[in-house]
């Protein structure tokens, strides 16, 4: 029963890896922008919702819906402000500025924190769980898992069955004909950032009640989420979903061998996965 | 005039596509825009919707200057383009692209999704498909149905008849008199003289990014075109 609990563990650490490449999956998708801060703006966010528990009093769950709106203003002004202006036919410029960004992000919540590991306090939630008669496992992801699901069909159902999806896909099929549709492809990009950014914030609650954070943590969760959503195909979010449970699965069966072998063993099944597929599993028919 | 362009120039880079082109078009009118290969007809319409940027008073709609605008902008105003080469959504089916054309303006008018599937029948059938699963007479329709969605006073249609089989561009040509009876006025970008002179008003004929010849479709003679279109007396 220990491969199976492992096994189920895996799964549902997946889900926190889904939730943090979900907003990278969908700026991917959107406007072909590899934002390399996007690890640190997870833990931006995350000490964005712990300064609304430790300053404001507020619950985690609170803090964190107070954050989003945030976040989704912090995403569309660095869209607007930053990122609009570098976009283009090279793809280089975006990954410097979003380097230089993560360098900045990192040091200026090195200045404001110190380096001290925090957590979001969750109260019960941290140690509860659920006995499901084969398997015990943990509220907290559980959780974190179903909100990975919420996310992913929320973002689907607005990617396909609303007016503004139908917008992001044409905007991202073709800027310029776009346009010729009265779509300011500019300004579709600022509302997808700011999307990303909710989803961030999502991503760093959870971050923040399972275990410790501190400024220089970004960048790994950047690896992780890069990764599930190159497993997963770029641009799609099931897809991204799909990639985050097979690092987490690698990872929580690394560990049972060996402890040291947990990040090892998320990198080798990304390596597989793109030896045999190197389009990720489910890639999109028109890149 | 609905639409004017004054001096109009244009470059890519250090070419220069355009030489001072004006044309003017008045409401309701259909204007046709011959010229071969490397005129400058496309640069011409890419100019006008904003794609090119330009000076601001090169372009002028219902005399405000309208040429530094962007093509969301210019669209809003109800300037709307059927593009060279169709450009489809791939990841938008059939319907969805339609939709989009009418998403951001929607003026009052004639045209809805059930007035552009009566237009082009197929259309209704196929409307669940891929735009790009459909025939290339198939997409063009969803393309002039996507630009009158929004119900544009202006409908520019860049080469409509490029690529397609003699008897899908018949139907398609057979659908701009029930276009403009919808009040539109159209500009048609074409090679085929023929085609774009049996519906046009009036006709401008361009060479080497300048306008040779302006005439009236029903007076214009085969000779005058023929020096307007190759630059050589006839």
């Amino acid at each position: 029963m220990i491969w199976l609990d492992t096994l189920v563990q895996g799964i549902l650490l997946g889900g926190l890896y889904a939730l943090f490449a979900a907003g990278l999956s969908l700026v991917f998708g959107i406007m072909r922008l590899v934002n390399l801060a996007h690890g640190d703006l997870i833990v931006f966010a995350a000490y964005l919702v712990l300064l609304g528990v430790t300053l404001l009093g507020l619950s985690p769950w609170i803090a964190a819906l107070v954050a989003m709106p945030l976040m989704f203003g912090l995403g569309w002004l660095l869209q607007t402000v930053v990122l609009n202006r570098v976009l283009g036919k090279d793809i280089l410029p975006p990954l410097l500025v979003t380097f230089g960004l993560s360098v900045a992000l990192q040091n200026g919540l090195l200045e404001a924190f110190s380096a001290d590991s925090r957590r979001i306090p969750a109260g019960a939630l941290e140690g509860a769980s659920l006995d499901l008669g084969l398997v015990t496992v943990g509220v907290m992801p559980l959780l974190t898992f179903a909100s990975a699901i919420v996310v992913i069909v929320a973002l689907n159902g607005l990617f396909y069955h609303t007016a503004l999806g139908r917008a992001f896909r044409a905007t991202s099929d073709d800027a310029v004909t776009a346009g010729l549709m009265g779509i300011e492809p500019k300004r579709i990009f600022a509302i997808a950032t700011g999307l990303a950014m909710v989803v961030v914030t999502i991503a760093a609650l959870y971050l923040g009640m399972r275990s410790n954070f501190d400024p220089a943590i970004g960048p790994a969760r950047l690896i992780y989420a890069f990764e599930a959503v190159i497993i997963g195909g770029l641009g799609s979010l099931w897809g991204t979903l799909a990639g985050g449970v097979i690092i987490g699965v690698a990872q929580t069966f690394g560990a049972a061998v060996n402890p040291e072998w947990q990040i090892l063993a998320g990198h080798v099944a990304f390596l597989i996965v793109m030896l045999l597929k190197p389009r990720g599993l489910f890639p999109r028919a028109v890149d | 005039m609905l639409l004017e362009t004054r001096g109009l120039t244009a470059n890519y880079g250090q070419f220069r596509a355009l030489f001072g082109v004006d044309i003017a078009i008045a409401p309701g009118e259909c204007v046709a825009i011959i010229g071969a290969n490397g005129a400058g007809k496309s640069t011409l319409m890419r100019s006008i919707t904003g794609i090119l940027r330009n000076d601001a008073q090169m372009v002028l709609h219902r005399g405000e200057s309208i040429g530094a605008l962007s093509s969301a902008e210019i669209m809003q105003r109800g300037i709307a383009m059927v593009p060279e080469g169709r450009r489809l959504f791939p990841s938008l089916t059939v319907e969805e692209n339609l939709l989009i054309g009418g998403q951001v303006r929607r003026a009052p008018g004639p045209w809805n999704l059930d007035a552009i599937y009566d237009l082009f029948p197929i259309l209704r059938e196929r409307r669940r498909n891929p735009g790009t699963a459909l025939s290339g007479g198939q997409q063009q329709m969803v393309a002039i149905g996507r630009a009158l969605m929004s119900n544009p006073e202006l409908l520019l249609c860049d080469e409509i008849s490029l690529g397609l089989a003699p008897v899908v561009i018949r139907d398609i040509y057979a659908a701009l008199p029930r276009i403009r009876a919808g009040g539109a006025a159209i500009v048609v970008v074409e090679q085929d003289i023929g085609k774009a002179l049996a519906v046009a008003d009036r006709v401008y004929c361009m060479m080497e990014g300048r306008v040779t010849l302006v005439a009236n479709a029903g007076d214009v003679t085969r000779q005058q075109i023929h020096a307007a279109y190759f630059g050589e007396a006839a």
